[in-house]
């Protein structure tokens, strides 16, 4: 049998292959030759074999057979044999393999081998791949190594030690004695090796980490001789003397400080030594720098070096180099919430970044800017961040439009700003607006009473122009629904009003029943709209027509929207002009139900439909009838608590279940816990009870609560036991809430609170994302 | 902590892969493409560092080659960056001409070596 190739000539034609079929073949003949080879036995050639086998085995192709072979070569006598057997142990076993075990006798043996070469190579291997009865085993030998005084092999059985811990880290406190004059070594391996080791037995054991806490002033020391040291060949990168091993005592010096005032302290001055001293033309430089300001950060430093290491992120702001803006911007979206006013002072650096054309850069620059806006600043950072959403990529839009709509809500400087604002978010970023903000949207131009002529104006005006992104067209066909009225009088203080005539506003509701781009959701509010305005407006007829023509459509919700206003207008004509002020009512009423933009209009159309089994006169039974028969796509709100209870009484009765209560909101002394119950017979329902507590001095009147769920949810608020929260937790406000959960999705809530306290009045918005597994499951 | 160390051409065809983790063998072709394929279609003016599934990844290019770390989240991505352009010298060193792929795939076992001492930084 001729001699093997070398691996040179393996690579060289592997090369000239100019397809991967021949590359499959050509190694296919290959691994056919070296398997023949293995089985003759050939100890000349089989480290050559084994070469060639782990270059295959890199390029993604299985290598198995050659497992045993690597054993082989690691108990042969030569050199040049065992540094391929260990290579191919490192690369083709691991603990899976049960292959690897027999290879703890050979490394034994070589740990106490007279080479050090031979040793190291025994190390690292173990280092790299042992498992943890590997580790276990050879822990006393890799011990009784770390006190050898030879560099070379002191910093490979460091790297080992760490790796032993990783595995088994009961053994830690075995090397602990031997940690202890690891530090005062000179050889920059050792001492970089030897801080990893620390770190990574500081970060593993809380014990480790106060006993390690007296060798921060040896650390500073280290860090200072290389600041202070000239130049060393040895070790200098770019002129500056090993920037690896400062970076990695910086590193530890974090850890190390964390919430210790004593070692802190210790460590202020290296710290404002280390960055001011560093030179940062370079990128070595900025690498040491960021890791002082982590550190800084980290450490209960003293507010003037805080400032400069913000100052310091700020200077990176501006650098032309990509990378380090990104990673300041990473760095002051940590620290924003700690440091607000420092970092408020570099706004304008990252509004900046904004524009920046790196994808990465601009996403942190946009959260950055959410974080930073508050009541001061509001009208120039949204008009940064409107301009911005027109610009973006499609990936922001959505979460620069909800971050928009957010920080609109809670620092709208007037309500005819917010309403600008918001226009102007749904006219460019309209269709990757969230569903739930426009029933929010809704509710909030109902309570901007003064603004009700100028939003219907500028919605009408946006309709015409375009009307393809359906949040807007939705909010749009619901306003002129609303207010038509006010739109066709031509009354407006903030603008110039304009002309328009009611067949105008029909043609443009008609206009959106009929156009592909309209959804159905949208369709539904137009058809809601027009039938609106039929006691708005005086041409009946028109809207007449329009309606019975939908009561044929073939989608089934428009279908039964038409038939339901038809009959209105056959049979209950006289009515009609109630509801035009019910419908008002309902939605302002207090008890209001947010459910999914879609079922809001239709819950109040069907509660109209029951009216004419009722007396028109009596509102409150319009509600809270017994002869509703619950559909549980059609909930229907609930006013009086007898009335609720009736119905509770309809749907069977509740079970206690065994679901922990939670407390969703706690703030400014307003808490809210929600208690949870399952429904019966249905098990998809949830039933939460929220109790809401006051623990300030005053009382907290008109307390309203509100939610809203997304779309796969359906949620049922009933009437709260009373609108006052009572001071110093001396009561507390109930409310019943049912949530219909049928696909089983995990719960989410937005919850919405208004109240007065103190003669002014609150509102606030929070997320509730802590429902317990069992309440939706 | 590095969990990976990558040197990919052009043509993403890998001529060097190092993991400090075990990874299967099936799944480190479909990473190396997914991780490779990430790189390559990134820009010359956009950042060095980008986040990929649960880590970081820091990749360099030298001519041909691009060299990918991939890095859990608590790395200081700018320190591996200056430690893959050391590497780089280093091999330049050793084989002089870093960008001529022959050398690295002849002394390739040399290579692997200086891999190990990335464990340093592990």
């Amino acid at each position: 049998m001729p001699a093997p190739i070398r691996l040179r000539e393996l690579i060289r034609t592997i090369r000239t292959a100019r397809t991967q079929a021949e590359e499959r073949e050509m190694i296919q003949k290959e691994c056919a030759a070296i398997r023949s080879s293995f089985r003759e036995e050939d100890n000349t050639y089989r480290c050559r074999n084994v070469a060639k086998l782990l270059y295959m085995h890199m390029l993604g192709y299985p290598a198995h057979f050659g497992q045993l072979e690597c054993l082989k070569l690691i108990a042969s006598q030569k050199f040049t044999d065992k540094r391929i057997g260990y290579l191919g142990a490192m690369l083709l076993l691991d603990e899976r393999q049960d292959v690897h075990l027999l290879m703890t006798n050979c490394i034994k043996n070589d740990l106490n081998h007279s080479t050090q070469y031979v040793q190291g190579l025994a190390l690292c291997t173990l280092g790299c791949m042992g498992s943890s009865e590997m580790c276990r085993d050879l822990a006393g030998e890799v011990e009784k190594l770390l006190k050898t005084s030879n560099s070379y092999l002191r910093k490979k059985v460091t790297l080992c030690a760490v790796h032993v811990i990783r595995k088994v880290p009961e053994l830690m406190e075995m090397f602990l004695p031997a940690t202890k004059n690891l530090l005062s070594e000179k050889n920059h391996g050792v001492l970089h090796t030897s801080v990893v080791l620390l770190t990574e037995m500081c970060e593993r054991s809380p014990d480790m980490l106060a006993h390690f806490r007296k060798l921060v002033p040896q650390l500073v020391r280290i860090l200072k001789n290389l600041i202070m040291s000239g130049y060393s060949p040895e070790h200098d990168v770019s002129g500056i003397s090993d920037p690896f091993l400062q970076v990695r005592i910086l590193r530890l010096l974090r850890i190390l400080g964390k919430g210790d005032d004593d070692s802190s302290e210790a460590m202020n001055d290296i710290l404002a030594q280390v960055a001011t001293n560093t030179e940062t033309s370079k990128n070595v430089g900025n690498a040491i720098l960021y890791e002082t300001v982590l550190t800084i950060m980290d450490i209960k430093s003293e507010s003037g070096l805080r400032v400069l290491a913000i100052n310091i992120l700020g200077r990176f702001l501006l650098n032309n180099d990509k990378n380090i803006r990104y990673v300041a911007l990473t760095s002051l979206l940590k620290t924003v919430q700690t440091d607000h006013n420092a970092v408020q002072r570099h706004r304008s650096t990252i509004v900046d970044c904004l524009k920046d054309l790196d994808v990465s850069i601009k996403r942190r620059a946009m959260e950055l800017s959410f974080a930073l806006v508050n009541g001061n600043n509001i009208r120039g950072m949204m008009k940064e961040l409107l301009y911005f959403l027109d610009s973006c990529d499609p990936e922001f839009k959505a979460d620069c439009a909800s971050g928009v709509f957010l920080a609109a809500e809670k620092y709208a400087p007037s309500k005819r700003w917010h309403i600008d604002t918001i226009m102007r978010v749904l006219t460019t970023a309209g269709s990757y607006v969230r569903d739930d903000s426009v029933p929010n949207l809704i509710q909030l131009i109902t309570n901007s009473v003064e603004m009700h002529a100028y939003t219907v104006q500028r919605l009408y005006k946006a309709l015409l122009d375009d009307i393809s992104q359906q949040p807007l067209v939705q909010v749009a066909s619901w306003c002129i629904g609303e207010y038509g009225d006010l739109l066709v009088s031509g009354q407006c203080e903030e603008e110039e009003p304009i002309q328009v005539t009611e067949d105008e506003v029909l043609d443009v509701l008609e206009g959106l029943l009929v156009s592909n781009l309209s959804t159905p959701v949208t369709r539904g509010y137009a058809l809601t709209a027009i039938m609106k305005l039929s006691t708005r407006f005086t041409s009946v007829n028109r809207i007449k027509k329009v309606v019975s023509i939908y009561g044929s459509s073939i989608d089934v919700e428009l279908q039964q929207r038409a038939v339901e206003y038809n009959a209105l207008f056959k049979k209950y004509d006289h009515m009609r002009n109630g509801f035009h002020l019910s419908l008002l009512m309902i939605i302002n009423f207090r008890f209001f139900v947010v459910l999914s933009s879609f079922k809001m209009v239709q819950v109040c159309l069907s509660c109209l439909c029951v009216v004419p089994i009722l007396q028109a006169n009596d509102l409150l039974d319009l509600l809270g009838g017994n002869d509703v028969v619950p559909v549980i796509q059609n909930t229907v709100s609930t006013k009086p608590a007898s009335a609720g209870g009736e119905l509770l009484d309809l749907l069977g009765d509740l079970s206690l279940s065994g679901i922990p209560p939670m407390t969703a909101y706690n703030k400014n002394g307003l808490k809210i816990d929600f208690t949870f119950e399952r429904a019966n017979p249905n098990p998809n329902i949830a039933v939460i009870t929220i109790h809401a507590s006051n623990s300030t001095e005053a009382d907290m009147t008109d307390f309203v609560f509100q939610a809203a769920v997304p779309k796969t949810f359906q949620l049922q608020l009933l009437s709260p036991s009373s609108n006052v929260v009572p001071a110093l937790n001396q009561g507390t406000v109930t409310q019943v809430i049912r949530v219909l959960n049928p696909q089983k999705q995990q719960l989410r809530m937005r919850i919405k609170l208004t109240y007065t306290h103190k003669g002014s009045a609150v509102q606030d918005l929070a997320e509730v994302n802590n429902f317990p597994p069992q309440s939706w499951q | 902590m590095i969990k990976f160390v990558l040197m990919v051409n052009r043509q993403g065809q890998t001529r060097l892969s190092r993991y400090y983790h075990p990874v299967e063998l099936s799944r480190r072709a479909a990473l190396e493409a997914d991780v490779v394929r990430c790189c390559l279609s990134r820009k010359k003016d956009q950042c060095s560092f980008v986040e990929y599934k649960d880590f970081k990844l820091v990749y360099r290019q030298y001519a041909a080659l691009y060299i990918v770390v991939g890095i859990t989240d608590s790395e200081n991505e700018l320190s591996i960056y200056e430690l893959v352009h050391n590497f780089v010298e280093v091999l330049d060193k050793y084989f002089s001409r870093v960008v001529s792929l022959n050398r690295v795939k002849n002394s390739w076992i040399q290579c692997q070596g200086v891999c190990r001492s990335l464990k340093h930084l592990k």
